[in-house]
Parts: C-alpha cells; structure tokens; sequence
C-alpha cells in the first residue's frame, strides 16, 4: 500500500491502514468503513468530510474503540507512533483514550452529563489520567476553563450543562478533552449543532490551542466551509471508501474524483450567485445495498462500464495526491508509481 | 390606519408585527418574552425574501405568526393589499403555504404520499371528481419531481429530500401565491441540498410563487433570495438587496455574521478577515436595553443602550437600524 516510504524516519504520529469496520444488524452486515487508509503528521489538521452514511464517523469511533456493541474492526491496522492499537488490551486502550487521543462530539448536551457539575465531569477526567489529588484536579479544571475562554471560571465550574449555552457547553467539552493533554483530538462534527457566529469562536478555538498545545487534530463534518477553514490535508469519503485525499489545495482546486467535483459544483459559492446549481443526481447511498462497482457509480454522470463492475484502485494524481475513479484512467490521469522501489 | 395598504405592489406587507410569549419564571410570576417586537418587511409577487439570524432570534416565530399559526400580538399583516386579520385568515390559507424544516416530523407516517399531497385539496375542496383528485396529485408530484409510482407509499420509504418534496407538493397543492419555507433545506445531506434549492427556483419561474426564505446557512440564501434581511432578537437591523447586503454590510451584526460564515475555498479562508464576536446571545426574557446587539457590538456608545435605533434607509432600499454605522 502507499504511505511506506518513511521507515526509517520516525513514524508518523498516526496512521490508518486499510481500515474495515462493519455491523452486525437484522439485515445482514453492514460495511460501513470498507478499506480506508491515511495518515496523520504531528501537529496537523486532517479533513474528514463525507454525506451522512459515508462512514467518516465510524472511521473516528474506529480509531477511539468506541463502536456500538453490534461494530467491529474486521481487518486493518490502526497504528500509533508505529504500534498497532487494534491489538491493544482494554487497559492499555483505556490509556489510549484520553492520555493519546481525546474526542469531542457534535452534541454537548447529550455527551456531557446532567446530574453532575461541569467542575465535576473535567476533574474526573483529569483524576482518571494522573495522580494528582482533588485540590489540584479543581486547579487544573479552573486553569481548563480558562484556557477554553470561559469567562468567570470560578462560577462556571460550579454549574450544570444546562445551565450553560450550546457554545459554552462546546468548550467544557474540548477542556474535558484536552485536560490530560493528548496528542490527537478527533472532533466528529464539532460546530453542526451551533450558530455561525459561536461555530466561528469554536473553530478559532480549536486553532488557538492546536497551536498552544501543538496537537494534532482529526475533524470529521460534512461541512465544506469548515474543511476549508480548518484542515491542512483533506480526506473525502463515500459509502465507506475513501474517494479523494490530499492536501486542502489539491481537493479544492484540482478535484480528480467525480463525487467531489460534484459536491464542489452542487454548494452556492461567491461565484456561482447568479447560476443556477449544479446538484448531484439521485439520492444518498443505501449500504446495505452497495453495487459492485464505484460506490459513486448510480449517482455518476460520468459512470462507464468498469466503474459498474470493479471498484477502482487509488492512484497518485500528477500534484501528488490521490483518487480512485475510473475517469482518470480513461484520462490517464496519474503517475505511475515505481513499486519496486518501495 | 386604514385597512388596504397604500403600496399596492406588494404581495405580503408586515407591518410593526409582535409576538410576545408569556413565560412562567416562577409561581404566580411570568415574564413576557418579546420573540419578535416590531418587524416590518414587504415582499413582491414572485419575489423571495431571505430571513437570516442565529437560533432564538425569532426568525421562525416571524414566519409562523405571518401565517396566524401564532396569534400575532400586535402589528399588521396585509396579503394582496388586504388586512388579514383572526377572522377572515381562512380564505388567504389558500394564498400562503408553508414548508417546515423537518421532513421527518412533519408528514404523517400513517398516510401515504397521495393522501398527504391529496388533504389540502379535500380541505379546500378544489376538484369535483375522485379522477381529478388524482391527476391533480400527479401533476405536483411530477412539478417537484416525484414519480407516479410514489403515490401509494408511505414516507418512511423516502429519503430526506424526496421528503422534502412531498411537503413542497403539498404546500403547492392549493395554489399558493406566497409560501413561507422555514429552513427547508437544513436538515438535508450537502449533495441533496442543492436538488432541493434548484426546485424552489425552478417552481418560482413556473409558477411566479413568492417565498419568504427562512435560514440559517448565508451562502444558501444568498443564492436563492433576492432581497435579504438580518434579524437579532426579535428585530430586523438591516435589510437590502442580496447581493447589495454581501458586498456592503453596514449593521456590525452583518458584519460578524458574514465574516463568520465558513467560506468554502481554503485561499479565502486563509486570508479572511475573521470578526469574532464576544459572548453569547443575551436571553430574550432579560434583553439588553436600547439596541439588543449593544452587548456584543464593538461600536457601541451610551445612545445606544438608551434608545432602539429603527430602520433608516441609506440609499437604494438598504435600510440599517444602527446609532453609529
């Protein structure tokens, strides 16, 4: 597979390879994430951004172990500075969670809990991760807070969620996140649920202390604006696969798969006010009932024969970045990479 | 006042509309909560109004009292020229529709698609034989692009955006020639959104309906509006033409708001200029005195927190209600 070609340097900070992850449900197994690989450098932002059923936040409950009951990793490797976390042990993957990787969800109402304090939720999530006693938990959740830009911590602390906005809530929950300093923060869909002007303060929030704290940070949306905003490289997923992924630049400005030509066409834009939409036709995809072919393929304007039959491999575009679809085949459009050096 | 608006031109005129919710703060206390105080706006035939604001702003409770789903409590509704009032609101039912957010929540799960599109014409009585009813059904599900063989099936058998298009059907049923769409696309998946927006523009040049677009997604309602207005708690501070309002925003609220708008283009983003507004929304039962946006408005001044600017025109129908701007 691609991505190998750093085996002497230090490994990345994390990297997925061929992650499949599926569900067990009355209809039969349900492929959610099906072969998807990329990887993740200290420090940088990475773009996760797909419609609802792409498997972009399955691909995040993948790397945190926290798929429902009925999901599991069928084959793949997660690794983590070069170790493979899929093998951890529950203990070992109990100090992963938190200490290595934290994650903030799209709802704080419901992942924060109402019975108790804010105060109370952040210190047990730093009593969990060190030894420090009470006392000094409060100090770190009070100093928390404030990093977060929660004014008036001293109260605040005191308080409940709902007691609290939706963008107060957001920034108890990245303090939680952040309270033993992990090296990731997966954000899955992080401002969805919030207003433009608070999602703005959220996402320059999550850029500050990025900077701060020199962390690395995976987001998952299906918000364009906020990809562009946020993400340094860009993966684009659909029906479980990863379509297109490269830099910001090369997603936006060369697109080299059809879906995202598509989705880029399909979103009003500061040039497009005056012209009518170029929607993508049909309707979102059933993964329960894949074709055979291109998951993209029925809803295609440009679908041939093979892109029905065989589901195309991903290949190196000329900027360097990579896509699976048919069409740049039939373009030639891509490098032809030299294996056997690798 | 009299009773017919002066400006005949106008499809739909609002003029000074409240609604106030009394609300329980305790025993025996309530407090009024002003979701909308003083709204004017006027709406062309076949013209589309924009709506935009954050969440509690009353952008929704302005859509839904224009409609008397609330009883206004106070201020004018005029429909054509005419007042329209509690008592005679069921003959304009006909004239102005309304499509709701939630595709999911607002059709009946136990009706199929041909009854759901067929009731306001039961309601209305609009055919005279059980064959008409049918082919009328079928013409407005071919209009919003729907096949025939949908007709029988129930709603848990669509996706979010054909849903979608059994409530626009169904809005479409009796003919309107105004309909109120609050947040019609919002719920729906980003390669969907953009068959969903095509349609309203598509239905406006067919059938020259005027919208009064409710949403939250500025980019969107650039696109589709050609008049834009600003609300913040429960007032309009600024109003002007679509393109007017994106490339000169006076009111500081516009400004933040459109400069908060992710942009999706990674060039843009990392050059904009981002103003980052302070805080939170106040709560609209403790509102701040004179101008509601003072508390977070970077220009604000002692006048500003004594009195309520209103809306002055400041050349070609850009009206701002700002002390300092």
């Amino acid at each position: 597979m691609a991505d190998t070609n750093n085996n002497q340097k230090k490994p990345p900070l994390l990297q997925v390879i061929d992650l499949h992850t599926s569900f067990t449900t009355d209809k039969g197994e349900v492929q959610a994430v099906n072969g998807v690989s990329f990887t993740l450098e200290e420090g940088k932002t990475l773009g996760i951004v797909g419609e609802s059923g792409s498997g972009k936040s399955v691909t995040a409950y993948s790397i945190m172990q926290i798929l429902e009951q009925n999901g599991h990793i069928t084959q793949g490797q997660i690794l983590f500075q070069g170790e493979d976390i899929t093998k951890y042990t529950v203990k070992q993957m109990n100090v992963f969670r938190g200490q290595k990787c934290a994650m903030i969800f799209q709802d704080p109402m419901t992942s924060l809990n109402p019975v108790y304090t804010v105060g109370n939720q952040i210190e047990e999530a730093i009593l969990i991760h060190s030894d420090k006693s009470r006392a000094e938990a409060h100090a770190a959740a009070l100093e928390m807070l404030e990093l977060v830009g929660i004014n008036d911590a001293e109260r605040r602390i005191k308080q409940y969620p709902h007691e609290l906005s939706g963008g107060m809530r957001q920034r108890v929950m990245i303090a939680m996140a952040l309270a033993s300093e992990p090296w990731i923060l997966i954000a899955d869909e992080p401002t969805t649920a919030l207003d433009v002007t608070i999602q703005a303060q959220i996402l320059e929030l999550m850029q500050d202390l990025q900077k701060k704290l020199d962390m690395a940070i995976i987001i998952v949306t299906h918000d364009l604006g906020v990809i562009a905003q946020m993400a340094d490289e860009i993966v684009v997923m659909y029906g479980g696969r990863i379509c297109e992924r490269g830099t910001a630049d090369d997603i936006f400005y060369r697109p080299s798969h059809e879906y995202t030509k598509g989705l880029l066409r399909s979103i009003p834009n500061v040039n497009n006010m005056k012209e009518r939409l170029i929607p993508i036709s049909g309707t979102p995809i059933n993964l329960l009932n894949m074709p055979k072919g291109c998951a993209f393929c029925p809803r295609c304007d440009n679908a041939m024969k093979i892109c029905l039959e065989q589901v195309p491999p991903e290949l190196k575009m000329p900027d360097g970045h990579f896509a699976s679809c048919w069409m740049n085949v039939k373009d030639h459009n891509y490098v032809e990479e030299d294996t056997a050096n690798e | 006042m009299s009773n017919t608006t002066q400006n005949e031109k106008y499809l739909v005129e609002v003029r000074d509309l409240q609604e106030h919710f009394p609300i329980k703060t305790g025993f025996f206390k309530k407090k009024l909560l002003k979701a909308v105080d003083g709204v004017n706006f006027a709406i062309k035939p076949g013209e589309t109004l924009g709506l935009v604001g954050e969440s509690g702003c009353g952008k929704t409770t302005v859509g839904r009292t224009l409609l008397h789903l609330y009883k206004p409590t106070g201020g004018q509704i005029f429909f054509d020229g005419n007042e329209v009032t509690e008592k005679n609101i069921y003959n304009y039912r006909k004239e102005m529709q309304m499509v709701f957010q939630d595709p999911y929540s607002s059709l009946d799960p136990r009706m199929t698609v041909e009854d759901i599109i067929g009731e306001p014409l039961d309601v209305h009585k609009l055919y005279s034989s059980k064959a008409e009813r049918r082919d009328k059904i079928l013409e407005l599900m071919g209009l919003v692009g729907l096949n025939a063989e949908h007709a029988t099936r129930y709603v848990h058998e669509f996706s979010g955006g054909q849903r979608q298009r059994i409530g626009i059907a169904r809005a479409l049923a009796v003919n309107p020639r105004f309909i109120v769409c609050d947040e019609p696309v919002s719920a729906l998946d980003v390669s969907i959104q953009a068959q969903v927006i095509n349609m309203f523009e598509e239905l406006q040049e067919k059938l020259g309906v005027a919208y009064l677009f409710i949403a939250h997604d500025l980019l969107v309602v650039h696109h589709i509006s050609d008049r834009i207005a600003v609300m913040y708690l429960g007032r309009i501070v600024e109003t002007a033409d679509a393109d007017e309002l994106n490339d000169n925003p006076i009111h500081p609220y516009t400004l933040s708001l459109l400069s908060a708008v992710p942009v999706p283009d990674p060039n843009t983003a990392r050059t904009q200029q981002r103003i980052i507004l302070e805080g939170d929304v106040p709560s609209p039962l403790s509102m701040p005195s004179g101008c509601a946006f003072r508390t977070r408005c970077r220009y604000a001044t002692e006048q500003c927190a004594k009195e309520c600017p209103s809306l002055t025109d400041r050349g070609n129908g850009h009206l701002v209600a700002c002390w300092n701007k």
